[in-house]
């Protein structure tokens, strides 16, 4: 059983903290495209600094994983499943530096100055060069959405192990208890089932 | 694991979560919403009424020319706005003229619009771009009239030419448009680039150190003196008859035109750029520009930069004009759309031989 196995508490702010700006900054990104109206520049006002939160976070996120060892995914976990996990958490990390990195670096490749707010620019990180700039653009665009698939293998995942494994996997980022027949957890809005706890437990 | 029954249930729930995430996200995409104009939208419509896609350059406003100078600030527009433009003293510029349209080979006489992008590079990295027009107003007040007119404008298939009853349609619904073309016909021709007025076409906010808001649109007065265009002969002009004549021109002197700011009057518009603002008003001039140098497309600094008018420093901002959001948004697109095709031989330096 891994009740006792949690993601250490700075991991489990990092993660909800990020986890509303990454879902923030991809509707963000998706929603300013989308529009000529006055959304699109206000839009983008929040999309930079945002962007360069989430890279700030995500920094400090893998500093906290190199230093805090993640609780163990259960011993019964599928093969599949556990490399699943794995992979997807590499991604993760992946696109949440890649992403601003992206940003930052195109809006530099593009000649726009890059605005953290009117009056503050943050220095160019590539030189001004039109076609790393369409490139990285291009990338921008497709890794949002592939960012977004991700996040939603990630919460099926999630809810996966939550409500049905109900291997403990949610609430050890969660931070909740594993849930009891006797104590239904927010995370378990579901009847309660009497075959908990499970047969490996 | 529970029992089969309630495994399908939760596999409901968790199925009904995630769906419901993809339709959220696919209605801020606008997926759900196919009138929602974007950007992208906005280039698509250029490139149907061009006729045709001109890889690698601008889908409106394709043909160019590269200029460079500075601004003179005298500091008058202190007053007005904490932007860092304005203090005495002086600011490199970068720009390029243009005329509108979007084929990159049309001959200048037919391409009636002019139009001047600027590039103020601000100290501490802050930028001003400006596009600015030699017409003080637009012919259409908001996006969706934009592409209305742009549709309108779609070559017949038959013909190759646009549709006339299309164009008559949308005129009649639109009087602000017909507005705009009879000053177009009435108004004279500025004969080069070097002596046109070029207007900030939609409202803007200044703010000054206090806080201040003020409502304003500035225009660019030459120091040339006016001479027009005969309008009848305008399709003997020579190709490329406007850009050839600026780069001779300024090649033997800076062009300079002074920077005047006019300040709104309570009750005028400053959500729509097909309205003038009439009568008298308080005008402040800020500075000169001084254009001193003119480089072709390939070899000067111009082509790369998009010239969005929403680059604004520190004390100036948009106004409520829905034709500032828009533009922002097309000429982001179409600089991403003529980006990654690269850049393509323009005229000017295809003649200028380089």
């Amino acid at each position: 059983m891994t009740r006792n196995h949690l993601f250490a508490l700075p991991a489990r702010v990092l993660h909800w903290t990020m986890a509303v700006l990454i879902l923030a900054m991809l509707l963000i990104g998706a929603g300013m495209v989308s529009t000529t109206t006055a959304r699109y520049p206000e839009l983008l006002a929040w999309h930079r600094p945002i962007g360069i939160v989430i890279l700030l976070l995500a920094l400090i996120r893998v500093v906290v994983r190199l230093t805090h060892r993640p609780p163990p995914l259960p011993s019964d976990l599928p093969p599949l499943m556990a490399a699943g996990a794995k992979g997807s958490h590499y991604l993760f990390y992946g696109l949440m530096l890649a992403m601003p990195l992206i940003g930052w670096g195109m809006q530099s490749a593009g000649g726009y100055p890059v605005l953290l707010w009117k009056g503050a620019v943050l220095p160019p990180i590539l030189a001004h060069e039109p076609l790393l700039y369409a490139w990285l653009r291009y990338a921008h665009g497709l890794l949002g959405y592939a960012f977004f698939l991700l996040i939603l293998g990630h919460v099926g995942a999630a809810l996966f192990h939550g409500l049905i494994r109900r291997d403990g996997v949610l609430e050890s980022m969660t931070g909740a208890a594993t849930p009891h027949l006797d104590e239904p957890s927010v995370v378990d809005p579901l009847p309660a089932d009497p075959a908990f706890p499970p047969a490996y437990d | 694991m529970p029992p089969p029954g309630q495994t399908v249930a939760r596999l409901g729930v968790i199925a009904v979560i995630l769906v419901a995430a993809v339709l959220v996200f696919a209605w801020v995409a606008g997926f759900l919403s196919p009138g929602r104009i974007s950007g992208g939208a906005v280039a698509d419509v250029l490139e149907a009424a061009n006729g045709k896609v001109y890889p690698g350059f601008r889908r409106a406003h394709a043909k160019g020319l590269c200029v460079a100078g500075r601004f003179e600030a005298n500091g008058a527009g202190v007053a007005l706005s904490r932007a860092a433009l304005f203090p005495r003293g002086t600011v490199p510029v970068t720009g390029r003229f243009s005329t509108g349209g979007g084929n990159p080979l049309a001959t200048d006489g037919r391409n009636v619009f002019h139009a001047l992008g600027l590039r103020f590079a601000l100290p501490g990295g802050e930028e001003w771009r400006m596009a600015i027009d030699h017409t003080p107003i637009f012919v259409v007040s908001n996006p969706a009239d934009f592409v209305a007119l742009q549709q309108a404008s779609v070559p017949d298939p038959k013909t190759g030419k646009p549709d006339p009853a299309r164009l008559k349609a949308f005129v009649t619904t639109h009087p602000e448009t017909q507005a705009f073309l009879d000053y177009m016909k009435t108004a004279p021709l500025p004969s080069s680039f070097a002596n046109g007025t070029y207007y900030s076409i939609d409202a803007f906010r200044f703010i000054d150190q206090a806080g201040t808001n003020r409502f304003v649109r500035w225009h660019f007065v030459p120091e040339a003196p006016f001479a027009a265009l005969d309008k009848a002969k305008l399709d003997a002009l020579p190709n490329d008859a406007l850009f050839d004549e600026a780069r001779t021109r300024i090649a033997k002197g800076p062009l300079t035109w002074r920077m005047v700011v006019t300040l709104a009057n309570p009750g005028d518009r400053t959500d729509n750029a097909t309205v003038r603002w009439t009568g008298p008003h308080r005008e402040v001039e800020v500075g000169t520009l001084v254009l001193d140098r003119a480089t072709t497309e390939a070899a000067g600094d111009c082509r790369d930069y998009n010239f969005d008018p929403l680059i604004l420093p520190r004390g100036v901002a948009a106004s409520d004009d829905p034709l500032l959001p828009a533009r922002s948004a097309a000429y982001s697109a179409s600089f991403r759309r003529r980006t990654i095709e690269g850049p393509h031989p323009d005229a000017i330096s295809q003649e200028a031989g380089q």
